[in-house]
């Protein structure tokens, strides 16, 4: 199957994550939107490393991954305190520094 | 692109691979990197084995020492030659040790050192139930307000932990504007933002605040993050590598052999424009320039302040290091296509920065739209695109740093029964009360602002005149009149503090330790010495302006 098409499908997966973090309002769901921003980066990476056939970009990704895995340690520890803390995930009610 | 050109690489795996050679890795030349993130892997160690009473020194001490050693270092590859006649790529193509990496490096390490002494300032509380306090929270997983945090209050913990995760962030800055590829870039990328998150999160007061800003800060910082990562791989889909100096050639239309795949690559523009168009994008996320900078104002005022004088010093610094290596290195041929859009950014950032802090009224929101415009006034000398842009941006961002960390530290010597009193009201009257703090915060607003003889002006100066000669005589046109707006706002908290009469009940100003006193002092002496005798320091970073490729 031509690569190019996994590219496309990369486009239209980082698309609608990032569509998903502008549109949703819940923490937690802005934060998978996220992640699934990096694996459609992911995605690219590999077509992209087929079609020159070098390496690098699969590295990348095993990369990427270990970012991601430290960056949901990250966020789900700082959700989870703003979550136990008002009992609300949503991004909204968030505004105490609003002027 | 045609499907039928696979690549043997995944035909003839059937093959013994050939011995992978080792890796050479210049230990020497990576030293203030290495240095810092063996003391992070260290303070790790103190928290788990360090009793909870003498953690805190241990910390104290590891982190100094640490920053020290390691600006000794830079110092030592400097007159040795590397930052100039001896420059070159280490590491096997990931990092760069040349004069800007070592110039911005030892920037990076001082301002860190200095605000390292802010994060352990203990004075400025009171003492709780007889244990002297820092900024950050006793224990930042208790939810605030709980008896669980009572109890860790009444205990006496405290957060050692911001001292390694201080130095983990300090070793991506490190990195950051001295990375040769790309992957390099983004990772240590995310090694000093995910610190800095958490950093964000542990106030001791204000807390919920804190939470917030940590919230925010994190969920743009990785939605910003992923835009560079997906930058980077369609960049690296353009030139089939990761390294600057390949994707540069490859730009250029400079390199040797081409393969059918990456002729089919090459000749499409698309994947390179919207890829440099990304990642840009997430390093100008990094400095704060509009329109990515809707984060700056909440996650400055929300963080500790500590926390927030650093991260505006050193984050700044590091990202518009790695910018100008992008710019610069990267992508000469591209100029024309990069400089009208750098600079609509400038010029939106400096007016918005300067026109939006005259509405505020908070100190730290105040000095955040400050820092935006700023970062305006920066990305003036980088849009010069000449050995002069580099030095006087170089220039700017030491002259800059330094009097951000001292002007946050004075902020938070100013307090109240809540904590500090952020909100400019109360800073009415403030000269009468205690002449000397004043003095030195009017002393950095006249550097922020950029007055003679203040370090300001002489950044500033040096930047719009590379900016001009480099044929952005517009550019400094709107970046004076950005100055003129952004001086009417300084110096009308200058006129506050001096003129008008104090709150009977206004706040008390704490007397600090040596560490915040040192912080201040060395924020003051460089605002000065910069702004009476800036040439041997512009000579310094003219020295070391040029990238090693």
């Amino acid at each position: 199957m031509n690569p190019v098409n996994y590219l496309y499908l990369a486009a239209l997966l980082f698309t609608i994550g990032a569509a998903g973090v502008l549109i949703r309002r819940n923490a937690i769901i802005l934060f998978m939107c996220v992640e699934l921003m990096l694996n459609a980066c992911n995605l690219a990476l590999v077509a992209f490393s087929r079609m020159h056939g070098n390496l690098d970009g699969q590295i990348i990704a095993f990369f990427t991954m270990v970012v991601a895995a430290a960056e949901v340690v990250v966020g789900l520890a700082i959700i989870v305190s703003l979550f136990r803390a008002r009992h609300s995930a949503s991004v909204d009610d968030a505004s105490l520094m609003k002027l | 692109m045609s499907t039928t050109d696979f690549h043997s690489l995944w035909t003839a795996a059937a093959e013994p691979l050939g011995e992978i050679p080792t890796p050479e890795i210049e230990y020497v030349q990576l030293a203030p990197v290495l240095i810092v993130v063996g003391a992070a892997v260290l303070g790790v160690l103190v928290e788990a084995v360090v009793p909870r009473r003498a953690r805190y020194h241990t910390q104290l001490f590891l982190s100094g020492v640490a920053l020290a050693c390691a600006f000794a270092a830079v110092v030592g590859l400097a007159l040795s030659g590397h930052a100039t006649t001896k420059a070159q790529i280490s590491a096997m193509g990931a990092i760069a040790v040349d004069g800007p990496a070592l110039f911005l490096q030892g920037t990076i390490l001082l301002t860190s050192l200095v605000a390292v002494f802010t994060f352990a300032e203990r004075r400025l509380d009171p003492a709780h139930h007889g244990h002297r306090v820092d900024s950050f929270a006793a224990e930042a997983a208790a939810v605030p307000g709980s008896d669980h945090e009572k109890a860790a209050v009444k205990a006496g913990f405290t957060t050692t932990e911001v001292f390694p995760l201080v130095l983990f962030a300090i070793t991506g800055m490190l990195v950051f504007p001295a990375a040769n590829d790309l992957l390099t870039l983004f990772i240590a990328l995310e090694v000093f933002s995910l610190p800095l998150y958490l950093l964000c999160a542990v106030a001791r007061r204000k807390r919920m605040m804190s939470q917030e800003a940590a919230v925010k800060y994190f969920l743009l910082g990785a939605f910003a993050s992923a835009f560079l990562l997906f930058g980077i791989a369609l960049l690296y889909g353009y030139a089939g590598s990761v390294s600057y100096a390949r994707i540069a050639d490859v730009v250029d239309g400079a390199v040797g052999t081409v393969d059918p795949a990456l002729a089919a690559t090459m000749s499409n523009d698309v994947l390179l424009l919207i890829g440099f168009a990304m990642v840009l994008m997430g390093l100008l996320f990094k400095v704060g320039a509009v329109p990515f900078h809707m984060w700056t104002p909440d996650v400055y005022q929300g963080a500790p302040t500590p926390v927030t004088g650093f991260m505006a010093a050193a984050t700044k610094v590091a990202a518009f290091g790695a910018m100008l290596r992008l710019l610069y290195v990267v992508l000469p041929g591209l100029r024309w296509d990069w400089r009208p859009v750098m600079w609509g950014v400038a010029i939106v950032t400096m007016l918005a920065g300067a026109i939006v802090a005259i509405t505020q009224t908070d100190i730290k929101r105040l000095l955040a739209y400050s820092s935006i415009a700023h970062a305006g006034f920066i990305l003036a000398g980088v849009i010069a695109a000449t050995p002069d842009g580099v030095s006087s941006t170089l220039f700017y961002l030491a002259a800059y740093s330094f009097v951000t960390v001292g002007a946050f530290a004075v902020v938070t010597l100013v307090r109240d029964a809540g904590g500090e009193a952020t909100h400019l009201s109360k800073w009415a009257g403030l000269g009468r009360r205690s002449p000397l703090v004043a003095a030195v915060f009017a002393v950095f607003l006249l550097a922020f602002a950029g007055i003679p003889l203040t370090s300001g002006f002489s950044g500033k100066f040096a930047v719009f005149k590379a900016a001009a000669e480099g044929g952005a005589g517009v550019l400094v046109v709107v970046g004076v009149i950005a100055s003129a707006i952004a001086a009417f706002f300084y110096i009308r908290v200058i006129v506050l503090m001096f003129f008008s009469e104090p709150h009977p009940e206004g706040p008390t100003v704490a007397v600090p330790s040596p560490l915040t006193t040192t912080a201040i002092g060395v924020g003051v002496a460089v605002t000065l010495v910069l702004g009476l005798a800036p040439q041997y320091f512009l000579d310094l970073a003219g020295q070391a302006g040029v990238f090693v490729r």
